[in-house]
């Protein structure tokens, strides 16, 4: 669906008002989920299965945008990225380079653990590799709470973000590598 | 064709009203179909009181088509023209089939079919080449006929299953061979889901549950979060190639090699001698689950006897690694739910497979649980099925059930160097559109060739390939400054359709995903047309019938909709959709079936902005009433 069928279905894009939540990083997950349960239970297509082909379409418009934005606000590092875009800010452009050089040590670290782990079929290393990744990650939320919502500073905000994307990679290549020896 | 009558979303049906829907389980071995009775899913039964139809279709000597137990009875006589598991073959070809030589069927390529290199297969009988998606269609014939028998009225449509890790192809398939049986398809549903709203419902179970379903060819495992009602999938996975017949063929494999060990020069086994071995090899199977030892004793056409002692133990060793192929879809699909074992509340077994008692342990060493079997589970899913289809056809109050799924399968498209760019990840919450920007990749490209891939493989080779598609007339530019836009969109029976759009020209291409594996629509207009025997005019005749239930349908919606909702609206705009309504009736009282279309086409244009506000009123109402509710808690 192309972003002008979206503006069609007349709802308000920014994902927070459509979940009818305050727009900030600690948001109440759990409402999260009940509104947008409560939304679909209006949206789904399986509601409209019977109506014209006009309720369909704005119904499949509907339940998509929805779950679009239920996905984005969901997990921490894509809140947190859509938070900047409605700054202006755009966390992963590719002239937004820079990262303190700890950080890159770190990473390489990391890299290599997995690198080494994988050519080893080492499991076990994986997962507990996986574990440090989501302590990382944990505590770069709580940054990300105090970052946003009580400083409001988005410079700070942006830097850490970007480390959230990078952890979130870094996981997804654990997987991937877990995946690869099992299979 | 009966006038079908619609109901108001959010509006339950007077009682007088119910709709005739049901929920089909078109499985592998075995099919079911299913409906709700005074707010009790039931199973039908044929007029034997049998409630399973096995999944056999035999095309007879004289023309005939037999489906179900008389069909069964005669796999081993008549094995060319007797097709069993025909479910494996759906939206698949020549090359996807592994042990051709063990399937005593006459496959043929289709080299018909015009875009891909290879076609769905064919199977070639006594009645001519057949698709497995006709040889579907007849196993939902006879479905619909017992359940129209058993209900006393014509359908309104069907809920059709399909495993969860069913690709597209697979899906479209099972959707035109509803289309050729005469039924209607409210959803396709994943069976786990199904299988977890009749468990669900049934022990009001809340919280994470997992879905084990391993059938006769297909095995799925789905994660689902279990909710007041409403029913989220986390996560799925699952191989859709694997089933209680391998185990059976793993049996009908050792048949032979102890064969072969007694008497080396046996003769090779002729089609009818191979359907036999498969029957008593399944026999075994079952035998097994509760005695240690199976006898298997068979006559073969040429006189020679076999008599084998199979002992749980050796059947187990046999078939201990298609159990442990289970394990790593389990792990995947707790990985990308992202939950631990603690987590699970409880481990759901469906499938006639999960009697085995070699299964049952494997999961319960998984799961450190013992995994749940009170539930009948040949019946789980057709029953989960009816439970949907009768929430779809409007007859149940809207507010008690949600079914929010995801696709099993990672969607992407070739780019440069054979590789894959996924657009849409696995699991992505169902309906889902995403979009990306690709460029040119030389100096004054004009056309750019789309080929659309589903799997989670980087390779395209690695992956399935659902369609090609080309986009024509980009400007010529420099090579990386054209912007072409691909937009995915999944819909709710998980059916892709993908288009793509030249920015700066805006010169657009689309496809609804469909011809690599599936039937053409020519095709199947061909085959509704021989099937229904019907001449020219009689298509006509049902053209303009359909195009005026179709019309009084939607103006019967949009005036209930004006009476609950015309405050939403202007004076102006309610004149408008006034005038609107009396020209499609206008037309209704000629015989041109395409003004009724124009003139339907022209009302839904009118009441477009309608149906946004009404949408939006319905979903603020949604919100605000939760909001009173936690208002109420504190």
């Amino acid at each position: 669906m192309s972003e002008r069928s979206l503006r069609e279905s007349g709802l308000n894009e920014n994902y927070f008002e459509l979940f009818a939540l305050k727009q900030c990083f600690a948001i109440d997950t759990t409402a999260l989920e009940g509104q947008y349960r409560q939304i679909q239970s209006k949206a789904h297509p399986d509601r409209f299965v019977t109506a014209s082909s006009t309720e369909k379409l704005q119904s499949m418009q509907l339940a998509t945008l929805a779950n679009e934005a239920y996905q984005t606000l969901k997990k921490p590092a894509s809140r947190a990225k859509y938070l900047l875009t409605l700054n202006k800010i755009d966390a992963i452009e590719e002239t937004n380079t820079s990262m303190p050089a700890d950080f890159l040590m770190q990473q390489m670290e990391w890299r290599e653990a997995l690198e080494d782990y994988k050519a080893a079929k080492d499991i076990d290393g994986l997962e507990n590799l996986m574990k440090e990744m989501r302590q990382v990650a944990s505590a770069l939320t709580n940054e990300l709470n105090h970052l946003f919502d009580e400083k409001n500073d988005l410079t700070s905000a942006t830097a850490t973000t970007r480390k959230l994307i990078f952890i979130d990679k870094v996981c997804e290549d654990i997987n991937k590598a877990i995946t690869q020896i099992e299979d | 064709m009966a006038l079908l009558q619609i109901s108001e979303p959010g509006m339950s049906a007077e009682p007088h009203q119910h709709k005739l829907a049901v929920g089909i389980d078109l499985g592998t071995t075995n099919s079911l179909v299913a409906t709700v009775r005074s707010g009790m899913s039931t199973v039908l039964q044929d007029e034997h009181g049998r409630s399973l139809l096995p999944s056999v279709v035999r095309y007879t000597a004289d023309n005939g088509v037999i489906v179900g137990h008389q069909a069964q009875a005669k796999q081993s006589e008549d094995p060319i023209n007797t097709i069993v598991s025909v479910k494996r073959f759906m939206g698949r070809g020549m090359k996807d089939i592994a042990d051709k030589a063990h399937i005593p069927y006459r496959f043929v390529s289709n080299n018909t079919a015009e875009s891909a290199s290879q076609g769905m297969l064919q199977i070639d009988t006594r009645a001519g080449l057949k698709s497995p998606v006709e040889i579907s269609a007849e196993i939902l014939k006879t479905l619909k006929a017992r359940a129209e028998k058993a209900l006393g009225g014509e359908l309104i449509g069907a809920v059709i299953t399909v495993p969860a890790y069913f690709d597209d192809a697979q899906r479209q398939a099972t959707k035109d061979a509803a289309r050729l049986a005469g039924l209607h398809v409210l959803r396709l549903l994943n069976e786990p889901t199904a299988a977890a709203v009749a468990y669900g419902l049934d022990n009001a179970a809340e919280g994470v549950y997992v879905i084990y379903d391993l059938g006769g060819g297909t095995f799925d495992v789905s994660i689902l979060h279990l909710s007041k009602g409403v029913f989220e999938v986390l996560a799925t996975n699952g191989d859709s190639a694997l089933g209680g017949d391998d185990f059976d063929h793993r049996i009908y494999c050792w048949i032979l090699d102890q064969t072969r060990e007694q008497n080396p020069n046996k003769n090779p086994l002729n089609e009818e001698d191979t359907r036999l071995l498969l029957t008593k090899a399944r026999q075994a199977k079952e035998w097994l689950t509760d005695n240690d030892e199976a006898q298997i004793i068979a006559k073969l056409s040429d006189g020679f006897a076999i008599d084998l002692a199979l002992s749980a133990e050796t059947f187990i060793e046999l078939t201990q690694n298609l159990v442990n192929k289970t394990l790593s879809p389990m792990r995947k699909a707790m990985r990308d739910a992202g939950l631990e074992l603690t987590e699970i509340k409880g481990v759901v077994m469906v499938g006639g497979a999960t009697r085995m008692p070699h299964v049952r342990h494997a999961v319960e060493d998984f799961f450190q649980q013992e995994p749940l079997t009170n539930l009948d589970p040949d019946k789980v899913v057709a029953l989960g099925a009816a439970i949907q289809a009768n929430v779809l056809a409007g007859n149940r109050s809207d507010e008690d059930l949600l079914l929010l799924d995801v696709t099993p399968l990672s969607l992407g498209l070739e780019t440069m160097g054979g590789l894959v760019e996924k657009i849409i990840p696995r699991n992505s919450m169902l309906p889902v559109a995403r979009a990306q920007d690709f460029t040119t990749f030389k100096d004054g490209q004009t056309a750019m060739s789309i080929h659309v891939l589903q799997g989670e493989r980087d390779l395209v080779s690695a992956c399935r390939s659902l369609a090609r598609f080309e986009l024509r007339g980009i400007p010529p530019m420099v090579a990386g400054a054209a912007r072409i836009r691909v937009t995915f969109q999944v819909d709710a029976d998980g059916l892709l359709s993908v288009g793509a759009r030249e920015e700066t020209k805006g010169i657009e291409a689309s496809i609804t995903v469909k011809p690599s594996y599936g039937l053409s629509e020519e095709q199947i207009t061909d085959m509704l047309k021989s099937s229904f025997g019907a001449a020219e005019t009689d298509k006509q005749a049902r053209a303009l019938a359909e195009a005026k239930v179709d019309a009084m349908s939607i103006i019967s919606a949009i005036n209930i909709a004006l009476a609950q909702d015309g405050h939403l609206l202007s004076e102006l705009e309610k004149n408008e959709i006034n005038a609107s309504i009396q020209s499609l009736e206008q037309t209704l009282t000629t015989e041109d079936s395409h003004a009724v279309h124009a003139a339907t086409e022209a009302l839904n244009e009118t009441t477009g902005a309608f149906a946004a506000k009404r949408m939006d009123a319905s979903v603020s109402r949604a919100l605000a009433g939760k909001n009173i509710d936690e208002v109420d808690l504190k």
